[in-house]
């Protein structure tokens, strides 16, 4: 079956959609990356859509369900790469991504999950302290 | 207004959908469309092909490469013989849905292209007729 790869990073996922999805296509990835999140103990999720040149309501939903449930698994997700086309037909669609963390490529999103990574184990410390 | 050609593509799986944006893509680019437009228009296509087979049980599109005086636009006509739409308002209202999508085919797809055209009734399936100049 037709899969989009999913890359494994130390504790980030990553990856690339370089194919026009079809919608079923779409939710496979939905699933694995969900699944690879668990799997991996992944903290992290980096989404490149740069050679994607249609995001629709369906797409865009993915993309939203993946942010949610990967906030449930205790992982960030950012979205890099929207080219500028793409970002004015989301809006005038009616669709503003609502919670999902975007940049604008992708050395600055890794640059986010490092410094959300970090931010998460300092306040772990913190919590640790008190327990003793 | 004339057309200047037309092809006609069967919905009928979600790997139609994908061959549809990449034929209205096509279209857009030949009626020299700046890219902002081509976009537009092939996500409004997206939806409506989307529509066609989830809800009107598959049909068909036609793309049309049309000519108004010195104006060039693709007109995009989508047809199911599905079930219809009994209460069209509704249907294009945003966050309004039958099934589990986001409810904002209809309506987005209007926003995103010139002339936008529902014809459809309880029984009659659907055509919908966009066109969007350049």
């Amino acid at each position: 079956m037709e899969r989009i790869p999913i890359l494994q990073m130390g504790k980030f996922l990553l990856v690339t959609i370089q194919v026009d999805m079809h919608d079923r296509l779409a939710l496979t990835l939905q699933d694995d990356l969900t699944n690879k999140i668990v799997k991996a103990g992944a903290r992290g999720v980096l989404i490149d859509i740069s050679s994607l040149e249609v995001v629709d309501s369906f797409i865009g939903r993915m993309i939203g369900n993946i942010a949610s449930m990967s906030r449930v698994l205790d992982a960030q997700t950012v979205v890099v790469g929207m080219q500028p086309a793409v970002a004015i037909t989301l809006v005038e669609l009616g669709l503003s991504l609502v919670g999902v963390r975007t940049a604008l490529n992708v050395e600055r999103g890794m640059a986010m999950l490092q410094k959300q990574m970090e931010e998460d184990r300092d306040d772990q410390e913190e919590t640790g302290d008190a327990d003793d | 207004m004339p057309t200047t050609k037309a092809d006609e593509l069967p919905i009928q799986t979600s790997a139609d959908v994908v061959s549809v944006r990449q034929a209205v893509r096509s279209a857009a680019m030949e009626q020299s469309f700046s890219l902002v437009d081509q976009t537009k228009l092939v996500t409004a296509a997206s939806e409506l092909a989307r529509n066609t087979l989830d809800y009107g049980g598959g049909g068909s599109v036609r793309i049309e490469r049309v000519l108004d005086g010195a104006r060039k636009g693709v007109r995009l006509v989508f047809k199911d013989q599905g079930p219809g739409i009994a209460d069209i308002d509704l249907a294009m209202r945003d966050g309004y849905t039958s099934g589990g999508g986001l409810g904002l085919g209809l309506g987005g797809a209007k926003r995103l292209v010139s002339e936008f055209h529902i014809d459809s009734a309880p029984g009659k399936g659907t055509t919908i007729t966009i066109t969007r100049w350049r």
